[in-house]
């Protein structure tokens, strides 16, 4: 699980870098998602994994076994969240950026 | 300590937060009503953050109750977010709210008519500023860095125009990209030690596994990256001049502070985290800062020399002083960032007052007149501030070319370091330190890179003395067609004040330099800030409110 885990956070975060370095805006916003996705696992990843437990301390408080951290849960809540708003923002500001300058080079003109 | 005063410390979030929400109900057209909020709402900030200013030197130095906590909701500290208070985080804090009247003051005239929802955007940011200085867990930080980012990314878009939106979307592309290398950074810490606290990082840092020291390591150094993304380091400065040119000026005033956000955290961070107990780690990261610094000051200074646009100027101005800030972080010693901070505060004020002061001088100049602005207006820089010519109204001020010159005089003085301003008090107090690091006359040896960079801090204020001279000389004495701007007196004013600021700290530099001292001498103890976090008691009179 462990391996999977990680070739699927190598993989987002290697596309989204490459994404991220494009001249299109369109890539870039992909490249920016596909990275928050990235994050968001290795949050995740950093609270150890473990199948089959849930965030919440039992009856006994019993800490060995059943018991996943939910800090790391609510960290990637919030990343989610925040991410989710700025992706918003942002792809209102790529539009902006269209109409304006009537190309979707994120400088405003092709290079040549 | 008397209740009121115990939650004043939530004040600087709450205030601007109720603030912000309140404008969006009114509606866009009552740009009176919404002004008249607003500036309200700074001044009873300015107000509360001086009263914690107060509180905050009210403290002993060297004692345990040097930083004051404030544990959210109740919560015990290791447990729950807390707020806390110590001399720099209240410098930090009163700097804030004075550069937001200067600026919304500034604003006042026409900026805040040029697009919608400037004075919730703006409180937003000052939430997020304020929440950023005051917290003391390391997720919050993220979370009060991203609503600071989110407002000043409506802020820098303010006004619209083709200029405005490509640097904006360079800006939000690079902080989301920082932003990604924070969350990696705080859940690599979070892996290693399970805490977000910053005391309880300090506390448990020294007994992290051997094994697990690389990893630690490397959290806190992606951490490290992602401020200096903010901080302007170089290499990851390259899209700060132009976003700060492209702003509104009193958008751009406020942003001098986003970059010192950075420095802050930075310097809050290493000497709590890597100061003299924790082992192995001790000082670490410091040669980077240093290095990084010296370069950041070393390419803003050829950066100032070769702007010809007055904004890319002050942009790179920012830089150079955000370049020795993080190097005088790098060296560490307590009464180099006594300096520093005293630097820090001078600096602000005067790149603020530069950035206003920029736009009026602006107006002066004959559009296309001068060929070596000529560059700037093919980037259409200009055609879209001159939006509405006709709305204004208020008092013009007399004699404006004669005003504008003396304040560009004084921020010459104040930014290139010349006495008798505070800008060269601030200077002299940093550099004495850097080549006396055992006090006055020790016959210590002063390491060459020292020397290095006490070079660069002087030619960098040479750099700027020369560059903003030109600029001065063509604007002011020889232009080749004079116009005298239509400048309004609550244009001026805030710029008048801000270099008042500077006169003053000058004058009270004694004061303020023993503030500053008390300061860095707190954040060199980090025991004292970790006892006011953990042993941290439920406010009084509201005991029973303490969850079990």
């Amino acid at each position: 699980m462990e391996l999977t885990l990680s070739i699927a956070i190598g993989v987002l975060t290697g596309s989204g870098v490459w994404l991220l370095l494009r001249p299109r805006t369109y890539q870039v916003i992909i490249g920016l998602s596909l990275l928050s996705y990235a994050v968001n696992l290795f949050i995740f990843s950093m609270g150890r994994l473990r199948v089959g437990a849930a965030p919440v301390l039992g009856a006994e408080g019993a800490l060995e076994a059943g018991y996943t951290d939910p800090v790391p849960q609510a960290l990637v809540l919030t990343a989610i969240v925040i991410g989710f708003a700025t992706t918003a923002l942002f792809l209102v500001v790529l539009l902006a950026a269209r109409g304006l300058t009537g190309s979707d080079h994120v400088d405003g003109r092709e290079s040549r | 300590m008397m209740d009121w005063a115990r939650h004043l410390i939530i004040v600087p979030i709450l205030l601007p937060l109720v603030t912000g929400a309140a404008l969006l109900l009114i509606d866009e057209v009552r740009h009176g009503l919404k002004a008249l909020i607003s500036m309200t709402s700074t001044l009873l900030l300015f107000a509360a953050t001086l009263a914690l200013m107060r509180i905050a030197d009210g403290t002993p130095v060297g004692n345990d109750a040097l930083s004051w906590s404030y544990a959210i909701g109740s919560w015990p500290a290791p447990f729950a977010i807390v707020l806390v208070l110590d001399r720099l985080a209240a410098l930090m804090l009163v700097l804030t709210s004075v550069l937001a009247i200067a600026s919304l003051g500034f604003s006042l005239a026409r900026w805040h008519k040029a697009g919608p929802h400037f004075h919730t955007l703006f409180q937003f940011l000052l939430m997020g500023l304020g929440g950023a200085f005051l917290t003391g867990d390391l997720f919050n930080l993220f979370v009060f860095f991203e609503v600071t980012l989110a407002a000043s990314y409506g802020l820098l878009l303010h006004g619209s125009g083709m200029f405005r939106v490509r640097s904006g979307l360079h800006y939000i592309a690079i902080n989301l990209a920082a932003s990604l290398l924070f969350l990696i950074g705080v859940s690599m810490i979070y892996g290693v030690t399970g805490t977000l606290n910053m005391a309880d990082l300090a506390v448990r840092l020294p007994t992290v596994p051997p094994d697990n020291r690389m990893l630690l390591a490397s959290g806190t150094a992606i951490l490290g990256v992602a401020f200096l993304v903010k901080a302007g380091v170089w290499p990851l400065c390259f899209w700060l001049p132009s976003a700060y040119m492209a702003a509104a000026a009193p958008v751009a005033a406020v942003f001098v502070l986003l970059t010192k956000i950075g420095f802050y955290v930075l310097l809050r961070l290493s000497l709590l985290l890597f100061g003299s107990e924790a082992g192995e780690l001790t000082g670490f990261g410091g040669m980077v800062l240093l290095t990084g610094g010296m370069a950041t000051v070393a390419f803003a200074s050829f950066g100032v020399l070769a702007s010809q646009a007055m904004g890319r100027l002050a942009g790179y101005s920012v830089l150079v002083s955000s370049g020795t800030l993080l190097a005088a972080v790098g060296m560490g010693d307590t009464s180099v960032v006594s300096g520093a901070l005293f630097y820090l505060v001078s600096s602000t004020l005067s790149t603020a007052a530069l950035f206003m002061l920029i736009e009026l001088v602006e107006r002066a100049r004959e559009p296309g007149a001068d060929l070596l602005t000529v560059t700037m207006e093919a980037y259409g820089d200009e055609i879209d501030l001159e939006e509405d010519e006709p709305a204004e109204v208020g008092v013009i001020m007399p004699g404006a070319l004669a005003v504008l010159g003396i304040c560009y005089g004084c921020v010459v003085l104040l930014l290139a370091g010349l006495p008798p301003l505070s800008g060269f008090v601030s200077k002299f107090a940093m550099l004495t330190s850097m080549i006396n690091l055992d006090g006055l006359g020790s016959p210590m040896e002063v390491p060459a890179r020292t020397w290095v960079l006490v070079a660069l801090v002087i030619l960098s204020g040479l750099a700027t003395l020369i560059a903003m001279m030109r600029t001065g000389i063509r604007t002011f004495w020889a232009p080749l067609e004079l116009i005298v701007p239509r400048v309004l007196v609550v244009e001026v004013a805030p710029i008048i004040m801000l270099i008042a600021l500077c006169f003053f700290l000058t004058l009270a530099g004694g004061g303020v330099l023993n503030y500053t001292d008390a300061a860095a001498r707190s954040l060199h103890i980090p025991a004292s800030y970790i006892g006011g976090v953990l042993e941290s008691v439920a406010p009084p009179g509201n005991s029973e409110a303490v969850p079990r």
